[in-house]
C-alpha cells in the first residue's frame, strides 16, 4: 500500500513545493496585515473613503477567492495587469484576507476607549500621532488571536493557487500523481505537511501573544 | 486697552438634538482665576469644559482664549470656522483632566508625560523627561514614574494625569469631577495637588466639583449651573453663606443633607 522508496524519491519536489506554500502564505499574510490596518485607519481617519471601503470589503468577502484569484490571473491581463501565476496568487490571497483582516482591526479600534481618543485631544496631540503611538497600540493586542486564526485560514487556503498551476504543495502532489499514477503518497504527505505547519503557527501564534500582552500589560 | 479676558463664553449655545443643553452662556474667565462650576447633574457643566477643550462643538455663539476665537477665524469681521492648525494653535493653551483618567496604559507614568512635549512641542527626550521628571516630583510620585497605570492607584493616576497635562504648560487647566472615580481615602491626595497648583497665580483653573468644602476654600469665584444657565455666581463665601437664588439654596441644602 504505501511505498517507501517512492515516498523518499518525491520528497525533495514536495519540500519545494512546501517552501512556494509557505512563502505564498507569509507574502500574502504581509499584505493582509498591511493593507488591512490600511483600510481601517482609512475608515477612521478620512470619512469619505468609509463607503468606497465597505462596498469593496462587501464585494470581496461575498465573492469566493477561487474566482478572484481566476479573475486576476485570467481576466487581469485585458485590463493591462499582466503578472505571472505566483504574484497573482499571492496578491489575490493578501488582497482577500486584508477584507478580513480589516473588520478584525476595525473590532480592535473600537475596542479602545473613547476617553483615549479624547486624552490625546487634550494633549493636542496630532491624528497620525494618535493612532500611530496611542490607538494603535492598543487596538492591535486584543485582536492578535483573531488575526492569529486568518493566517491559518489563510495557509489552508492556498492550494487554491493549484488553479492557476502555482507549482505550490497542492499542484506538485497533483502533478507526481498523474506522472506516476500514485496519489497516495504524495496526498498524504501534503495532508501531514499542512497539519504539521497549522499546529505549529498556532503554537507561533500563541507565543506572539503572550509576548505583546507581557510589553503592553493591558 | 486692558489685555483680553483669558477665556470668554460669549452667548455658547449646545444642543443635543432637539435638547438644549446651554442656553446663550456668557461666562468671562480673567487670567489666573480660579472658578469652580456647581450644579445639578445634566445641568450642562460638563459640556462647558469639553466645549474649551474642543470636545464638542458649538452651535451658536463663540468661545474666546485670550480674545482669540476657539474654532473661528475673524474674517472681513464675520468669524468662520477656522482650520486645523489654528484650532491646534489656540488648543495649546487649555489643559484637561478627567474624571476617569484617560492615562495611556501601554505607558509608564514617565512616558505619559512625555509624549506630548516630544510629539507635540517638539522638545527632545532628555528635556521632555526633565520635565516630566519634575511634574511627577510636584504631584509626590517620583517613585513611580516606571510604573504603568493599571499598577498604581486611582488617585495615583490622578495625579500622573495632571502631571501629564501640565507638561504640555497650559495657560488654563480644566479639572472635570477629577476625585468622582476615586475611594474616599484617596481624595485628598488628588486635592492637596490641585491646591499647590492653585498656588500659582499665573494659571487660570476651572473646575466642576461636587466637593462644595473645597470649592469654598478653593476658588475665588463660584458659578452655579441650572439647566443650562448660570444661574448664580460670586464670591464662593457669599455664595455659599447666603446663596440668593431660590434653586441655589435648594441644590445647596440637597447637598449638604447628602452630606
Ligand atoms: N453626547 C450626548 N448626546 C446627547 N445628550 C448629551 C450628550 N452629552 C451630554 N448630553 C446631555 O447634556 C446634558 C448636560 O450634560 P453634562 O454632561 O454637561 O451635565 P453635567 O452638568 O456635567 O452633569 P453631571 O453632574 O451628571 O456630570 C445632559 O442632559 C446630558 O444628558
Ligand atoms: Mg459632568
Amino acid at each position: 500500500m504505501w511505498d517507501w522508496a517512492f515516498t523518499l524519491e518525491i520528497l525533495p519536489a514536495l519540500a519545494r513545493a512546501a517552501v512556494i506554500t509557505v512563502e505564498v502564505t507569509i507574502l500574502g499574510f504581509l499584505i493582509a496585515l498591511t493593507l488591512g490596518l490600511a483600510l481601517a485607519v482609512c475608515r477612521i481617519a478620512l470619512p469619505w473613503t468609509r463607503l468606497p471601503i465597505s462596498l469593496l470589503v462587501e464585494l470581496i468577502r461575498s465573492t469566493p477567492l477561487l474566482i478572484q484569484i481566476f479573475f486576476l490571473y485570467f481576466v487581469g491581463p485585458s485590463f493591462g495587469l499582466t503578472l505571472d501565476a505566483m504574484t497573482t496568487g499571492v496578491l489575490a490571497v493578501g488582497v482577500h484576507y486584508a477584507t478580513y483582516c480589516s473588520e478584525v482591526y476595525r473590532a480592535g479600534f473600537e475596542s479602545v476607549p473613547r476617553g483615549q481618543w479624547e486624552a490625546s485631544v487634550a494633549l493636542n496631540l496630532g491624528r497620525a500621532t494618535t493612532l500611530r503611538d496611542v490607538i494603535i497600540p492598543q487596538a492591535i493586542p486584543p485582536v492578535v488571536p483573531a488575526l492569529g486564526n486568518y493566517l491559518v485560514a489563510l495557509f489552508k487556503e492556498t492550494p487554491l493557487l493549484s488553479a492557476i498551476a502555482v507549482l505550490e504543495l497542492m499542484q506538485t502532489a497533483k502533478i507526481i500523481g498523474s506522472q506516476t499514477f500514485r496519489y497516495t503518497e504524495p496526498i498524504t504527505l501534503v495532508g501531514l505537511f499542512f497539519l504539521a505547519m497549522s499546529l505549529v503557527s498556532a503554537w507561533a501564534i500563541r507565543r506572539v501573544e503572550a509576548g505583546i500582552n507581557r510589553r503592553y500589560r493591558r | 486697552m486692558s489685555e483680553p479676558p483669558m477665556v470668554s463664553f460669549e452667548n455658547v449655545t449646545k444642543r443635543y438634538g432637539s435638547l438644549t443643553v446651554l442656553d446663550g452662556l456668557n461666562l468671562t474667565i480673567s487670567r489666573g482665576e480660579k472658578v469652580a462650576i456647581i450644579g445639578p447633574s445634566g445641568s450642562g457643566k460638563t459640556t462647558v469644559l469639553r466645549m474649551l477643550m474642543t470636545l464638542e462643538t458649538i452651535d451658536g455663539g463663540v468661545i474666546r482664549v485670550e480674545g482669540e476665537p476657539l474654532t473661528h477665524t475673524e474674517r472681513q469681521g464675520r468669524l468662520v470656522p477656522a482650520n486645523l492648525a489654528h484650532i491646534r494653535k489656540v488648543r495649546a493653551k487649555i489643559g484637561m483632566v478627567f474624571q476617569s483618567f484617560n492615562l495611556f496604559p501601554h505607558m509608564t507614568a514617565l512616558h505619559n508625560c512625555m509624549e506630548a512635549p516630544v510629539k507635540v512641542l517638539g522638545l527632545s527626550r532628555a528635556e521632555a523627561e526633565a520635565r516630566a521628571a519634575d511634574l511627577l516630583e510636584m504631584v509626590g510620585l517620583s517613585n513611580r514614574r516606571d510604573y504603568y497605570p493599571s499598577q498604581l492607584s486611582g488617585g495615583q493616576q490622578q495625579r500622573v494625569a495632571i502631571a501629564r497635562a501640565l507638561a504640555m504648560r497650559p495657560r488654563v487647566m480644566l479639572f472635570d469631577e477629577v476625585t468622582s472615580a476615586l475611594d474616599p481615602e484617596l481624595v485628598g491626595e488628588v486635592l492637596q495637588v490641585i491646591r499647590k497648583l492653585g498656588e500659582e497665580h499665573d494659571l487660570t483653573m476651572l473646575m466642576v466639583t461636587h466637593q462644595m468644602g473645597f470649592a469654598r476654600e478653593f476658588a475665588d469665584r463660584v458659578c452655579f449651573f441650572y439647566e443650562g444657565r448660570i444661574c448664580e455666581e460670586g464670591e464662593p463665601k457669599a455664595f455659599f453663606q447666603n446663596p440668593q437664588n431660590e434653586r441655589s439654596r435648594q441644590f445647596l441644602r440637597a447637598v449638604l443633607e447628602a452630606g
